[in-house]
């Protein structure tokens, strides 16, 4: 097997990542589809730094995985603060940012 | 091609099987994050994929970020998820609806589309042999990473701790509730309670019967008509309040007679076979 299955493997996770956020209409579940992506992302990196032989795809997976964790904290912070105003965690009803 | 090349280009049959074996468990775990309607089992099926992920990062000599992604992501993100969801309520499932039509055909149009163009650009790619992680790992893995990270990564990685610090902050602004008005205290709730004609004392015990005491049998008023207010809210409103009419009493009596009977006639007959 080569390597290169890896990346399939990759594009596929995050095609079925971007499917999720086009198809999906709860809030959170959108941001697990996002999540997917980004993992997706790093295997591809991590899949590269194996073909180059060097370690720096592994550093961009290791700080693409603390931004996420960043974002994961300010997503759901807004989810939580928009499903207290509005008691829904569907994105179709919020159509504005407002409160 | 020659037994150099193959090694070069290939990988052991071992980590094929592994491969194939778990990618396949990885999309389908992806496909139901997706198509799963509850928002629970769409976590529960993303932890699945996150964990097979870090399988693949072992097998790809990515060591360190194989157990940062068990830790981080199923441990730390797929948890805070969870807790998420059971705050905005568990039994929100999605409603089929669709707000724009023919939306998720379009949608599913889109994602193939994409996912050939990605697919094809990787075929057309010229990736024949790797190098391998071999020399890179050989002072190990941790150790190339953080000599990285601490040299030609360093002013990425200070950026890295002001950007979560700033994330720690901002989820404490974004949850934070100010108060503009004072809260209410005991005269007021009181006064508000007797305005409103609520029920001022404690409410009255559920049933206590010979029988039965269980929380879920409402007590009987004094005519005789079962009281509803003595039973747990949450018990009525999942209607599981036991019905103690006459006709439910009646048959329950007819059961027990029934059953002593049987017991009566087993315990004869044993005695019958005993004294044979």
């Amino acid at each position: 097997m080569n390597p290169v299955n890896y990346l399939y493997l990759a594009a596929l996770l995050f095609t079925i990542g971007a499917a999720g956020v086009l198809i999906r209409r709860n809030a959170i579940v959108i941001f697990m589809c996002v999540e997917l992506m980004l993992n997706a992302c790093n295997l591809a990196f991590v899949t590269f730094a194996r073909l180059h032989g060097n370690l720096d795809g592994q550093i961009i997976a290791f700080f693409t995985m603390v931004v996420a964790a960043a974002e994961v904290v300010i997503g759901l912070a807004i989810i939580v603060s928009i499903f207290r105003s509005r008691h829904s965690a569907s994105v179709d009803d919020a159509g504005l940012l407002k409160l | 091609m020659s037994t150099t090349v193959a090694a070069a280009g290939m990988t052991s049959t071992g980590e094929a099987v592994q491969f194939w074996l778990l990618g396949t468990v990885a999309v389908v775990g992806a496909l139901s994050t997706v198509l799963m309607r509850k928002a629970v089992h769409s976590a529960l099926s993303l932890a699945g994929t996150m964990i097979v992920l870090a399988v693949f990062y072992l097998a790809n000599g990515a060591y360190f970020l194989g157990v940062v992604q068990v830790v981080v992501y199923t441990g730390a993100i797929m948890m805070l998820f969870l807790f998420v969801v059971m705050l905005v309520g568990v039994t929100a499932a999605d409603s089929l609806k669709e707000t724009i039509r023919g939306q998720r055909w379009l949608a599913g149009l889109c994602a193939l589309g994409f996912g050939i163009l990605l697919i094809a650009g990787i075929a057309n790619a010229s990736l024949k042999d790797f190098t391998g992680l071999g020399q890179a790992n050989s002072g190990g893995n941790v150790q190339g990473l953080a000599a990285l990270i601490f040299t030609k990564y360093v002013f990425a990685f200070e950026i890295t701790g002001a950007l979560l610090i700033t994330a720690a902050v901002g989820a404490m602004v974004l949850t934070h509730r100010e108060r503009t008005e004072r809260a209410p205290g005991q005269r007021e709730r009181s006064q508000a309670r007797v305005r409103a004609g609520e029920q001022l004392p404690p409410l009255p015990a559920p049933g206590v019967y010979a029988r039965h005491n269980a929380v879920d049998v409402p007590g009987l008023l004094p005519d005789g008509t079962p009281a509803e207010l003595t039973v747990n809210p949450t018990l009525r409103a999942r209607g599981q309040i036991r019905d103690v009419s006459g006709e439910a009493l009646q048959e329950l009596a007819a059961l027990e007679q029934r059953s002593a009977e049987w017991v009566e006639g087993g315990r004869t007959e044993g005695a019958k076979e005993a004294r044979k």
